[in-house]
This record gives structure tokens, sequence and C-alpha cells, in this order.
């Protein structure tokens, strides 16, 4: 992906963040997860609908930085309708992209925006913010 | 001021992070090399050249500490391992045993987590109870509104000195007065004061002050806690071992050293003391009070320059420190110093371990520019035309 068009990808989500703003729960039908870590100053609340298997909904909000919020909007747009085992599958190829590992390109779609954050060590865990929220959800409901 | 002094400014870079740690000169780095290459041996334990010269360069720093602070006696100073040592000592080693349930501690909502989290422990422990202080339109704290909390129940006032993020210097004497005059513990935090404007424990009529030997151009792991003679005498070590007691029998028999000793067990960070000592005087050659109207006027000209560009809001304009906290309108703070990194201008992102203080400013993160001795005009320059010229930001961080 040019520089350019990864570049706008970032700023556009940033900018006009998919899906923020946290919902009304008043059925508990959502799984809230919070993502203050503690190496960075990101902190963003994000709500899951899921049921069945089928991830119907997610919403975000909170201060982060332009890529740890981007690539939340991202993958809020990225997993709405997709299938829990579809989401891990985004989750692990995501992961190994930031991580410098082999991965499926064609499945990230704009997700590939963050394709070299590689190159800026100190900015992965922004990248890898939101996935490690959607994989301690996904974990918990396993567990459940 | 002094540039040439300091290794790490050979590289192109702006320092603007003393708030979180400052950069070191190398006459401290030499003293602490010579102790590693020439003289390294344990203190108060061996006979022979080294540890002689070692034993005396350590009790050396006591008294060069207590000189700095104005102390009565180099058996009022203990060193520990830093700010934060400093304030779990006198809180869970003092404070625990003197406060009784329902007494009152006044701290502020600007306080560093280490001069906050201590007390809530305490409040949680003992029953105490932890009130902040209001403060201003301008985020400092005011000696009325000081005033208007002491009851009495207030046992304790612990503040900091200078606070790390708005840089309001307090006016340390007044509430030392009125501390007195109350009879109340006053426990003054100098982490972001110490090498910034003159300490005086006297004038101050602290019971106990502490900082760290890192943020002062010194050496990482090593921190003063200076306390009443009369009041460490009645604080209990937090740790026991080697080095500070006088005896112990296989029957469970023990007795501990006499303060300040008793308060240094096991082998103390003896290269770090020795360079502490040796960058206090590098820092008394200089003037405490030439440091301070250094940074005053250099902030008071980066103010001047931000005032000009319509796009940054500034959060301490006002606060006569070398500190003031900035952002970007609508850029998140972290970008702004990833940003900056881009002209290798280093500055502080974040809540600057000031939790709290989110509360007042309406805002959780800011950037910090904190300033010392060896900033200059051109460093303010280089950071003002980085940030006229932001519009740019996100082309360069991503």
């Amino acid at each position: 992906m040019e520089r350019s068009l990864r570049q706008a990808i970032i700023v556009d989500h940033y900018q006009n963040p998919y899906h923020k703003g946290l919902v009304d729960d008043d059925r508990g039908e959502y799984i809230k997860n919070n993502t203050n870590s503690v190496s960075c100053i990101d902190n963003v609340d994000i709500m899951y609908k899921i049921k069945d298997g089928v991830i119907l909904d997610i919403y975000f909000d909170g201060e982060a930085c332009a890529i740890s919020t981007s690539a939340t909007s991202i993958m809020i747009h990225t997993l709405i309708g997709k299938t829990v085992k579809e989401a891990r599958s985004y989750l692990k190829n995501y992961e190994a992209m930031i991580e410098e590992r082999p991965y499926d390109k064609e499945l990230l779609g704009e997700l590939n925006a963050y394709e070299e954050i590689y190159l800026q060590p100190n900015r992965k865990k922004c990248a890898l913010l939101p996935f490690e929220s959607l994989k301690k959800v996904l974990d918990e409901i396993e567990e459940n | 001021m002094h540039r040439e002094d300091f290794p790490m400014l050979k590289q192109d870079i702006v320092y603007f992070d003393n708030g979180a740690t400052s950069l070191k000169p190398q006459v401290m780095i030499d003293a602490m090399v010579d102790y590693y290459s020439n003289h390294t041996a344990n203190i108060h334990r061996g006979d022979y050249d080294a540890a002689i010269k070692t034993d005396a360069l350590y009790d050396e720093a006591r008294e060069v500490v207590k000189n700095f602070l104005h102390a009565e006696s180099s058996r009022e100073i203990v060193f520990t391992s830093g700010m934060t040592d400093g304030m779990n000592r006198i809180v869970f080693g003092f404070m625990k045993y003197q406060l009784k349930p329902g007494d009152e501690v006044l701290i502020s909502k600007a306080e560093h987590a280490s001069c906050a989290i201590p007390w809530y422990v305490l409040q949680e422990e003992l029953g105490i109870v932890v009130r902040s202080v209001p403060l201003d339109s301008e985020h400092q704290l005011t000696i009325q509104n000081l005033e208007s909390m002491i009851s009495p129940k207030t046992k304790v006032i612990s503040l900091s000195h200078i606070t790390n993020v708005i840089g309001d210097v307090r006016d340390v004497e007044k509430i030392g007065e009125i501390a007195e005059k109350n009879h109340i513990y006053f426990v003054v935090d100098a982490a972001q004061s110490v090498s910034h404007v003159p300490v005086d424990v006297l004038k101050m009529k602290a019971s106990f002050l502490v900082f760290s030997g890192h943020k002062m151009l010194g050496p990482t792991g090593v921190g003063v806690l200076y306390g009443k003679m009369d009041l460490l005498s009645k604080m209990r070590p937090l740790c026991y071992g080697g080095g500070m007691n006088e005896f112990f029998e296989s029957t469970g028999e023990y007795k501990i050293r006499e303060v300040p000793t008793c308060f240094e067990a096991g082998t103390p960070p003896i290269a770090e003391v020795i360079g502490l000592s040796r960058v206090i005087q590098y820092i008394e050659s200089i003037g405490v009070e030439n440091i301070h109207k250094h940074e005053v006027e250099l902030k008071k000209y980066l103010v001047s320059e931000l005032l000009k560009i319509p796009n940054i809001v500034l959060y301490n304009k006002s606060s006569e420190s070398g500190i003031l906290a900035f952002n970007i309108r609508g850029v998140f703070s972290q970008d702004t110093a990833v940003y900056l990194n881009h002209y290798h201008i280093y500055i502080r992102a974040g809540n600057h371990c000031s939790k709290m203080l989110k509360d007042d400013l309406n805002i959780k993160n800011t950037c910090r520019v904190s300033m010392h001795l060896y900033n200059t005009k051109e460093d303010v320059d280089k950071l003002v035309l980085a940030l006229k010229n932001s519009e740019d930001i996100f082309k360069i961080i991503l």
C-alpha cells in the first residue's frame, strides 16, 4: 500500500471514527472492555455485542492517539457481522503483520494501513490496542 | 547555560523533558566512573585505601546534602532510592504509627502519584481521611484555599514544592508557618524544585522533605529523605538487614543503629551517592537562583511565542517555573510528541503521573515542556517553529 494511501485511511478514520460514542446498554447485551494500558496513555472503552458466535455490534469511546483511534475504528468497521471464528483469523493475521511475521494481506483490507508500523516500534502497541481488547473479550467468552 | 558540561547535548537534540529526568554533567559521570574504576569498595567495612576513600566520599555526601538543604545536622539526611521511596518511608514508617482514624491529610489534585497513592493506601489501612485542597482558576494552590481546609482534625499537609504539570511554586515558607502554628506535620515533595529553586528546610519549617537525584542532574537510583531529628528518631525502618544493626543473636535479640544508619540497610547506592554529592557541588557553583531566573525568562519567552500560534492551547501560562503544559488543538498529545521527535525535540506527552489533575484541567493528557539550565532561546525557537508548521503533522508521523 502506498504511503499516501495509508496516511489517508488513518487520518480519515481518526477524524471521522466509525461507531465512536458508547451506547446505553440497559439490557446488558454488550461486553465492555477498557484498554488503558500501563505503558501507554491511550484510554479507550470498547463495547461488544456478540451473540451465537457472531459479532453483531461494536462501539468505542475514549482518548487516544491517531493510530489507536483509527485502528479501533477500522477494526470495528471490519468486524461487525463477522463470526467469532473469522474475528480470530483477523486477529491472528493482524498481529502477524504488526510483528513482521507472514500474514494474509488480502484478508486484512484497510487494516493494511498499519503494514509499516513496525518501523516505529513505540507505535506498535498503539496499533495493537483494539485487537488486544478484542482478544481479551473473545478469550473471556470462550472461557465462559 | 553550561551546555558544554553535558555530553548528551553533543547530539543535535532539544531536551525539554527535565520534569521526567534531567541530563547529566560530565563531572557527575566522572565521579561515578572514578568510583567504579579506581576505588570500588563497600562502605564502613574495609580497612584498605580504596575503602577509606569511599567511606570519606560517602560521609562527605551527607554533609554536602545537609548544607545544600540548610538542615541542622547531617544525621537528618537519609539516602533513599528516590522520591517515591522517601514518601513511602514517611507514610508507612512514620505516619502509620502517629496518625489515628479520622485524622486528616491535606493534599491537592495536582500531586504526583507518589504523593497521593501512599496516603490513599494509609486511608484504607488506618481510616485516616485524605482531602484535596481546591485549586484556583489557574490550577494553582492558594494559601486561602489551604487555610479554609484546615480543621482540628488536620494532622498533615503533604504538598509538592513545585508541581510537575502546572509548575506553580508553592509558598512553602508560608505553608510551613501555618502548619507549625496548627501543630500539623508538613511533608514537602521537592522532586521538581530542588536544583530549580532554593530549598531551605528550616525556612519552610518542613517536617520531612523528599527528592530524587536524577531530576536534579544527578544519577538514577538515589534520592534523599530529610526529616527533623526528633521525627526521624520516631520513624521505623521499612527494611532490615546488614549495615543498620548494632548486633543480633540466635536468641532473636537485635538492636538497630541510630538515625540515619538505621534507615540504610544493605549496601547503599554508593556510586550514585558520590555522583549526587558531586552534582550538588556543581549546582552550587552555578547558583540555584541563577538557574531559576534563566528558566523563568525562557518560559516567558516560550509563552509569548506560543501565544502567537492560534491552534496552541496553554494550560499554565502564569506559573513561575520552567514548566509549560500545552496541546495543539484537536491533536492527541502523544501524536504531538511523536511529531516533535521527528525534529529531535524531546518533550513529554500524557498525564505525567498526575492523574487527578484531569478533574481540574478538563483534559486528561497534555504535552509538557520542562526546562533546565542548559535550555536556550534557540531550543525554544526550534520548538516554536515546529509547532507553527504542525498543520502537516499526520504526513510526518504516519
